[in-house]
């Protein structure tokens, strides 16, 4: 590892101060990704100020505002306290499934909401500094393109960069549409929606979010839905456990019960991990499936159109059957309350 | 290619190779041939370039200073960015000033003498450095020993109870790794143990895991099937295998109840 300095930030507004300062400068929470990354010397910091003592770490419902009747996770809120938290486990455990489907025990309890979110591709090429890669060193070209790209992205990808986001607890927050409370420097909150919080690389692939340096992520906040008696957040993966994924679904589904004991989907969301870089909403697979009878023939429907939009690599056109599958098989375990 | 009857001699700069990396077979390497040849071939092979980088970690580990133990500060004046942290370690407060790149388990191992912990990949994806941190388990190679300031830690060395000489009485989960052969060569063991026991704390607080089968049930302490260990213990890899033994080991204590050792290899 190379030099830099620590410092321990007591309030928010401190720490984004002194991050503020110093463009070379990174925030640390848990550390489960920048000390990892910092060890391969892909990052490359002079300084680091631990946040993980300035609290943000409350779970609450939210009384006020637009997302009365959801609930307030703090950016710092370690992952396992979120995953178990009794308001988290009973209205969305949609989140709670992909949060343990994520790491190990041990890395849950050090890895902050936050920071989750703001992990570094899992891409080989990038981890290995002998190697091109433009998201880690811009301008020096891709090693996955034409190189080993299995786990790479079938969606949304550029002659830049064809790497794959990894979070687990993201591509459930997508589904769930939720918002990313940020402050800065200036003092200024602001909210970024799930949506629009990862890019796609485009020809900055460096730029994995839109959050600008010395922004603090002090919470994120879930909508109220109804969601939670129907969700599934299935995970494939190389391991039965403790391994990233080659491919994950959150999927959700509300049945409209004005229409009676009929089987008629009111609303849908479907978001994928492993696919992209950035969750991936199956947005055109939602579209077809609202209104309509939530029937394997109707899943199979919609998850074959939204799977005939993959642009497949050299080695990871497994990826698109293996999608179509994946979705039809969250569907319908969400159907059936988390069973199959 | 090299004769058979070459005289077994060694330059001054070979001598002094061979008696940094192995001198206790100086005197044989001088006396015999086939020592000689096979050094040779090692040189040759290797373009010097292995022996040299041994050689030179040899160097390290013979002149590096012995690790202190106790309170006494550590050349604080030799360290670029010190950072000075107090934390109490298996019941016993510790203040000492670390380089800022230190990790806990680097501290635990080479300044404090406490190297029961493990360091296996040094990048959190074996769990052999697993300690418990306020109560949690947590990787010690992915912790800054700094960000530790204020906090308990507690090792292998700290498990068993009541750890003063003869009232010393293992940990449940060490006695039941002893039962059930949890291990081979032992170097998971340490984290295994650690992870187990913490583990078992969250299973009681009524923690999930991914396998639960009702995720929105109420938190009540959880009754772990073997599966549900296997989850909740996938952090610790272990090389040897070793895991029916270690998950029997761990469902006697879990369960209360004994359970069948088992003595075939799976
Ligand atoms: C072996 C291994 C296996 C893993 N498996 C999985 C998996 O299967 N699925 C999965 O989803 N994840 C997995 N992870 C990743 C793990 O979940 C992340 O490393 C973790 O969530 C990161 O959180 P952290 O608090 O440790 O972040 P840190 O490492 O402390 O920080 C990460 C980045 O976020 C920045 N940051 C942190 N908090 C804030 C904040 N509040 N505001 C602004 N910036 C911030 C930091 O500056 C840094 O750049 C795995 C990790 C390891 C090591
Ligand atoms: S896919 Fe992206 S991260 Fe991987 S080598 Fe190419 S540029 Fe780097
Ligand atoms: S040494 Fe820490 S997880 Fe492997
Ligand atoms: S006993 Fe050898 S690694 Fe587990």
């Amino acid at each position: 590892m190379r030099p830099f300095t620590y410092s321990r930030a007591k309030d928010p507004s401190s720490a984004i101060k002194m991050l503020a300062q110093n463009p070379n400068a990174k925030f640390l929470a848990g550390g489960t990704n920048l000390l990892d990354l910092m060890k391969e010397d892909v990052e490359r910091p002079d300084a680091l100020i631990d946040i993980s003592e300035l609290g943000l770490s409350d779970i609450n419902l939210i009384s006020a505002g637009t997302n009365q009747g959801g609930i307030s996770l703090g950016g710092l809120s370690k992952n396992t306290a979120t995953a178990n938290h009794p308001l988290v486990r009973q209205n969305y455990p949609l989140l709670t499934q992909a949060i343990l489907a994520g790491a190990s025990g041990q890395l849950r309890n050090m890895a902050t909401n936050g920071g989750n979110l703001l992990q570094r591709t899992r891409c080989p090429y990038f981890y290995e500094v002998a190697m091109p890669c433009n998201k880690r060193e811009p301008g020096t070209g891709c090693g996955a393109k034409e190189g080993i790209n299995r786990m790479h992205a079938i969606f949304g990808w550029s002659e830049q960069c064809v790497a794959v986001y990894p979070s687990d607890m993201a591509i459930a927050l997508a589904a769930l549409d939720a918002v990313v409370k940020v402050r800065s420097a200036s003092g200024q909150e602001r909210s970024i929606s799930m949506a629009d919080f990862h890019r796609l690389p485009g020809d900055q692939p460096e730029k994995d979010t839109n959050l600008a340096h010395g922004e603090l992520i002090t919470a994120i906040e879930l909508p109220k839905n109804r969601f939670a008696d129907k969700s599934y957040y299935l995970k494939v993966r190389d391991r039965a456990s403790y391994a990233f994924a080659l491919i994950s679904v959150a999927a959700a589904l509300e049945m409209d019960q004005a229409n009676g004991p009929g089987n008629r989907i009111k609303q849908v969301r479907i978001a994928m991990g492993g696919v992209a870089h950035k969750p991936w909403r199956a947005l055109k697979a939602e579209q077809m499936l609202v209104g309509k009878e939530a029937t394997e023939a109707n899943f199979n429907l919609a998850a074959s159109a939204e799977m005939a939009d993959a642009r497949p690599l050299e080695h990871n056109a497994f990826k698109v059957e293996l999608g179509k599958r994946s979705i039809v098989l969250a569907l319908k375990m969400a159907f059936n309350g988390g069973k199959a | 290619m090299i004769d058979e009857n070459e005289s077994p001699e060694l330059t001054e700069d070979e001598k002094r190779l061979f008696a940094d990396l192995m001198p206790e077979d100086l005197n044989e390497i001088l006396d015999t041939g086939v020592n000689r040849r096979h050094f040779l071939k090692l040189i040759t092979m290797a373009g010097g370039g292995v022996l040299a980088a041994q050689s030179a970690v040899a160097e390290q580990l013979m002149t590096r200073p012995f690790a202190e133990t106790g309170t006494a500060e550590f050349a604080p004046d030799s360290l670029d960015n010190g950072v000075s942290v107090s934390f109490k370690v298996n019941g016993t407060a510790r203040k000492l000033t670390v380089d800022s790149r230190m990790t806990l388990l680097d501290t635990l191992r080479e300044r404090l003498d406490l190297t029961g912990s493990k360091k296996g990949c040094d990048h959190g994806q074996c769990g052999a450095c697993t300690v418990i941190v306020n109560g949690q388990r947590i990787l010690s190679c992915l912790t800054l020993a700094a960000s530790c300031e204020g906090k308990t830690v507690q090792t292998i060395e700290g498990i068993a109870q009541g750890s003063t000489g003869a009232t010393t009485r293992l940990h449940p989960v060490q006695e039941a790794f002893l039962k059930h052969d949890g291990f081979q060569c032992g170097f998971c063991t340490p984290g295994q143990i650690c992870s187990a026991v913490a583990m078992l704390d969250e299973a009681k607080k009524g923690h999930l895991s991914y396998v639960s089968e009702n995720v929105r049930q109420p938190a009540a302490p959880a009754k772990l099937s073997n599966e549900e260990i296997r989850e909740r213990m996938s952090g610790n890899i272990c090389r040897c295998g070793a895991y029916p033994n270690i998950v029997a080991a761990i469902q006697e204590v879990h369960s209360g109840k004994p359970v069948e050792q088992i003595f075939r290899s799976v």
